[in-house]
C-alpha cells in the first residue's frame, strides 16, 4: 500500500534528494533532485502545477549525485565473458549487470569481440535490450533511428511484484567488436574468425552477425575494401560505427567518419601509432574534416596500462569534449589471479595485468569504471564534472540517447550514482530505486 | 511612519528579515489562521529572503501556516523563463522553506484574461482576509510594485505598460536584447497595498535616494507612488546609509532619535543608536510574548 499522494497529474510517488550536489550544466551545484516514476522531476512545475511536494526524502550527507556511469564496451566479467554461447547468456549477462552496479555503472553495451557466426547468431539472439533496475544495470538500446521517440513509443511493462515498472526498448543492444577488422591490429581477437567485405558490405555482415536487430555499436576497421558502403549503410540505420583494430590512416579515417562513423575504439590501442605526417586514426582528435555539426567520440581505456598517462593526458586536452571513458573489461574483471577464457582464446591475469596467456599482447582491461574515472581524474587532473561526464555525458551523447540518459535534466530518466569526493560510489540507483548500497 | 536607518545592505536583509519573522510568531499562525504576507521581488530583498531561508533552517520559524501574495508578474513570458517573477520566487524563497504551493499567489502573467486574473486576484486577497504585512521595494522612480509615475493613488491589481526606464533597467536580465524584455505586467495597486495592516519597504543603494527623498520629504504625489504611503496608519521603511543621502540632515536625525525614543522603556538609561532600536524592539517582543516550542 502506497501513501495516498497530494499530486494532480499523477499519484505516483515523488523521491527529493536533499543534502548533495548535483552534475547540472557541467558543474557540481548545491541542488535538490526530485524523482518521480523513474524520471527526474522539475520541481518548480510541480510546485505551481500541481502543487504538490515530496513524499520521502532522502539525506545524501553531502555526497555527489552523478548520472550513473555508461560503459560502451564491456566484454564481461566475474567469469562471464559475452563472446560464449552457453546454455544461458542471459542469465550471464544479467549476472555481470548486476555486479557492476556496485563501480556505478547503469547502463552497458555487451561487447562481443571478433567470434565465428555460429557465436554471434546464438548470442545476439539470446540477448534483448532490458532497462536496468534492481537485477542489474540496463543493456542498453538506441533510441529511433532518426526520430524523436515520444514516450507512447515505449512499451511498459508492470512486474507482478507492482513495484518496478520497466521501460523495455525494441530496439539494439550490443557492441560488435570485429570480425571486420586488421589483421596486424587484431590484438587479442582469434585471427582465424577475421573477415574482409569480400560480398561487397552488408551481405557479409548478416551473413556474420546473422541480425543488426539487437546492436548498437560495430568497431570495424574503414581501410578494408568496400568499408564505404557498409560505414554508410550502419550509420542510416542508427547503429553507431568505431573504427578501431585497423591500420587505416588519417585520410581513410576521415572518409569513415564523413560517412557516418562517430567513434574510435579505445585510442591508440590496436591503431597504428601518432606520426607527425600521417597522424592516423589518432589525428581524428583534430582533424579539420570532420563535419561541423558532428563529433568524433573515442573510447579510452583509462587503467593506467593500456595507455600512458601521458598519452592520456595529450589526447584529453587536444579533445576533452571527445573523451569517453571505457573498461573493456573481460571475463576475469572481478575475479582472483589466473587463467580464464575470452572469446575463443585463453586469457592470464598478473595483477592488474591481463595478458594473452604465453605473450605480452594486452588481452583487456580488469579495472572497474569507477577506477577508471578516478584513474582519469588524478592522471588528467582534470575537474571532478569532467571526470563524471567523461563515463556519463559522453557515452550518452555518442550513442544519441541523452534524452534519457547520461544527465540529470528533467524528464531523464533517474539513473544515478552516489559519490564521495573522491570518487568512491556510495550508492546506486536505477529510474529512482536504490539497487545499490555500499 | 518609521525610518529605520541601518548601515549596510546586509544589515537591511537581516532587520527585515526578523522583523517578519518575528511578526508571523507573534501571530502564532495555524490551521484556522493564516498570517498573509505580500511580498517583492527584485535585489532588494534578495538578502532578506536568505535570512529567512536561514531561520527556517534553523527552526526559528515555518512558514507553514503563511500565505503569501506577490507583487506583480511580466506579462507574456513563459512561467518557467529564469526572469520570470515566479522562477524568482520558487529560486530564491520557495524551494527552501516549507510553504505549501497552494498557500502561495503570484499574478498570471499568461492568463487568458488578463483583467479578469488581476479582479480574482483582488479576491483572493479579500477571501484571505486582508494582508498583514506587504512588504516592498522602491523603484529609482519612486514605483512600488510597477505603479509607474503617473499611476493613480487609488488603483486596484491591473495590468500596466511598463516605463521606457523600466524596460531599459530590465534589459540586462534578457542578453541586453530590448525586443525581448516585456512591455507589459500585472501588477497591485497603490491602494491594493495601502489595505495592508501593515506595510514595510525596503530601501537600499544611492541609486535610489532621491526616490526615498521624493517619498518621504516632499508631498504626496502621483509621479512618486511610494509617497502614498505617508498616509498608511502604520508603515516602516527600512534602509541603508547611502539611500539617505539624498535626506536632510534633521530628517535623518529627527528618525534616528524618535526611533530610540520609541523604543526606550521608562526609566532606561543610555543613548541608543538606530541600529540598536532594532534589537531591544526584539527584546521587547520576546519578553511581551514569550516564543512557541520548536
Amino acid at each position: 500500500w502506497k501513501m495516498p499522494t497530494n499530486k494532480s497529474v499523477s499519484k505516483a510517488p515523488i523521491t527529493q534528494f536533499v543534502n548533495c550536489r548535483i552534475l547540472r550544466d557541467h558543474k557540481l551545484q548545491r541542488e535538490d533532485l526530485w524523482v518521480r516514476e523513474g524520471r527526474i522531476l522539475d520541481p518548480e512545475k510541480l510546485f505551481f502545477d500541481e502543487e504538490g511536494y515530496a513524499d520521502q526524502r532522502v539525506d545524501c550527507e553531502g555526497l555527489i549525485i552523478a548520472p550513473g556511469f555508461i560503459d560502451v564496451q564491456i566484454n564481461g566479467g566475474y567469469g562471464i565473458d559475452f563472446s560464449q554461447a552457453t546454455s544461458n547468456v542471459r542469465g550471464g549477462v544479467a549476472l555481470v549487470a548486476k555486479k557492476i552496479l556496485e563501480h556505478g555503472v547503469t547502463s552497458f553495451l555487451p561487447t562481443l569481440v571478433t567470434s565465428p557466426p555460429n557465436i554471434y547468431h546464438k548470442v545476439l539472439s539470446e540477448v534483448k535490450v532490458h532497462s536496468g533496475g534492481v537485477e542489474g544495470a540496463g543493456v542498453l538500446g538506441k533510441e529511433a533511428v532518426r526520430k524523436d521517440v515520444d514516450t507512447s513509443s515505449y512499451v511498459r511493462l508492470v512486474l507482478i511484484s507492482g513495484h518496478d515498472i520497466q521501460y523495455c526498448i525494441p530496439y539494439n543492444c550490443c557492441h560488435l567488436e570485429g570480425p571486420f577488422i586488421s589483421l596486424e591490429k587484431k590484438g587479442a581477437h582469434p585471427e582465424q574468425y577475421l573477415r574482409s567485405f569480400q560480398s561487397g558490405g552488408m551481405l557479409d555482415l548478416i551473413e556474420t552477425y546473422g541480425t543488426l536487430d539487437n546492436v548498437a555499436m560495430v568497431t570495424l576497421a574503414p581501410e578494408l575494401p568496400n568499408s564505404e558502403k557498409v560505414v554508410r549503410e550502419l550509420a542510416q540505420r542508427g547503429i553507431t560505427v568505431s573504427l578501431g583494430h585497423s591500420v587505416a590512416n588519417l585520410s581513410q579515417a576521415e572518409e569513415a567518419v564523413q560517412n557516418g562513423a562517430s567513434f574510435i575504439t579505445h585510442l591508440f590501442n590496436a591503431m597504428l601509432p601518432f606520426h607527425h605526417r600521417d597522424p592516423g586514426i589518432v589525428g581524428l582528435l583534430t582533424s579539420d574534416q570532420v563535419p561541423q555539426d558532428r563529433t568524433v567520440f573515442y573510447g579510452m581505456i583509462a587503467d593506467g596500462i593500456h595507455t600512458n598517462s601521458a598519452a592520456l593526458r595529450i589526447a584529453h586536452r587536444a579533445h576533452p569534449t571527445g573523451l569517453v571513458l571505457v573498461t573493456d573489461a573481460i571475463t576475469a574483471m572481478g575475479l582472483p589471479p589466473g587463467r580464464h577464457t575470452l572469446g575463443q582464446q585463453v586469457i592470464e591475469i598478473q595483477g592488474l595485468h591481463a595478458y594473452v596467456a604465453g605473450t605480452k599482447t594486452l588481452s583487456g582491461s580488469i579495472a572497474t569504471m569507477d577506477m577508471c574515472v578516478r584513474h582519469f581524474k588524478q592522471a588528467s587532473g582534470c575537474s571532478v564534472e569532467q571526470a563524471l561526464e567523461a563515463a556519463s555525458l559522453h557515452p550518452a551523447q555518442l550513442l544519441g540517447i541523452t534524452r534519457c540518459k547520461g544527465t540529470l535534466d528533467y524528464g531523464a530518466d533517474a539513473d544515478l550514482v552516489l559519490l564521495d569526493d573522491a570518487i568512491n560510489v556510495r550508492a546506486t540507483y536505477i529510474a529512482g530505486q536504490e539497487v545499490w548500497r555500499k | 511612519m518609521k525610518l529605520i536607518i541601518l548601515n549596510d545592505y546586509d544589515q537591511v536583509g537581516e532587520w527585515a528579515a526578523k522583523y517578519i519573522r518575528n511578526k508571523i510568531l507573534r501571530f502564532n499562525p495555524g490551521p484556522d489562521r493564516f498570517f498573509i504576507l505580500g511580498l517583492p521581488t527584485g535585489g532588494t530583498p534578495l538578502g532578506c529572503y536568505k535570512k529567512l531561508i536561514e531561520f527556517y533552517k534553523k527552526g526559528e520559524i515555518s512558514f507553514k501556516y503563511v500565505k503569501t501574495f506577490n507583487m506583480d508578474e511580466y506579462v507574456g513570458i513563459p512561467r518557467d523563463h529564469p526572469e520570470s517573477y515566479h522562477s524568482f520566487m520558487w529560486n530564491n524563497l520557495f524551494k527552501h522553506i516549507d510553504i505549501k504551493s497552494e498557500n502561495t499567489h503570484i499574478l498570471d502573467g499568461n492568463a487568458a484574461n488578463l483583467v479578469e486574473e488581476c479582479d480574482s486576484f483582488e479576491e483572493e486577497i479579500k477571501a484571505a482576509g486582508g494582508i498583514d504585512l506587504f512588504v516592498g521595494g522602491i523603484g529609482p522612480d519612486g514605483h512600488i510594485a510597477f505603479n509607474e509615475p503617473g499611476s493613480s493613488l487609488l488603483s486596484r491589481t491591473r495590468v500596466k505598460t511598463l516605463a521606457q526606464d523600466t524596460i531599459l533597467a530590465n534589459a540586462r536580465f534578457f542578453d541586453g536584447d530590448l525586443s525581448k524584455v516585456p512591455t507589459m505586467a500585472l501588477t497591485v495597486g497603490v491602494a491594493t497595498v495601502m489595505d495592508a495592516r501593515e506595510v514595510m519597504i525596503l530601501i537600499t543603494g544611492v541609486h535610489k535616494a532621491f526616490a526615498l527623498y521624493k517619498a518621504i520629504e516632499e508631498g504626496v504625489n502621483h509621479m512618486w507612488t511610494v509617497s502614498a504611503f505617508q498616509q498608511h496608519p502604520q508603515t516602516v521603511f527600512v534602509c541603508d546609509e547611502d539611500a539617505t543621502l539624498e535626506l536632510r540632515v534633521k530628517t535623518v536625525k529627527y528618525f534616528q532619535v524618535q526611533g530610540a525614543e520609541q523604543h526606550t522603556r521608562p526609566g532606561r538609561k543610555g543613548r541608543w543608536r538606530s541600529c540598536a532600536t532594532f534589537n531591544l524592539s526584539v527584546s521587547i517582543l520576546h519578553s511581551a510574548h514569550s516564543l512557541p516550542n520548536k
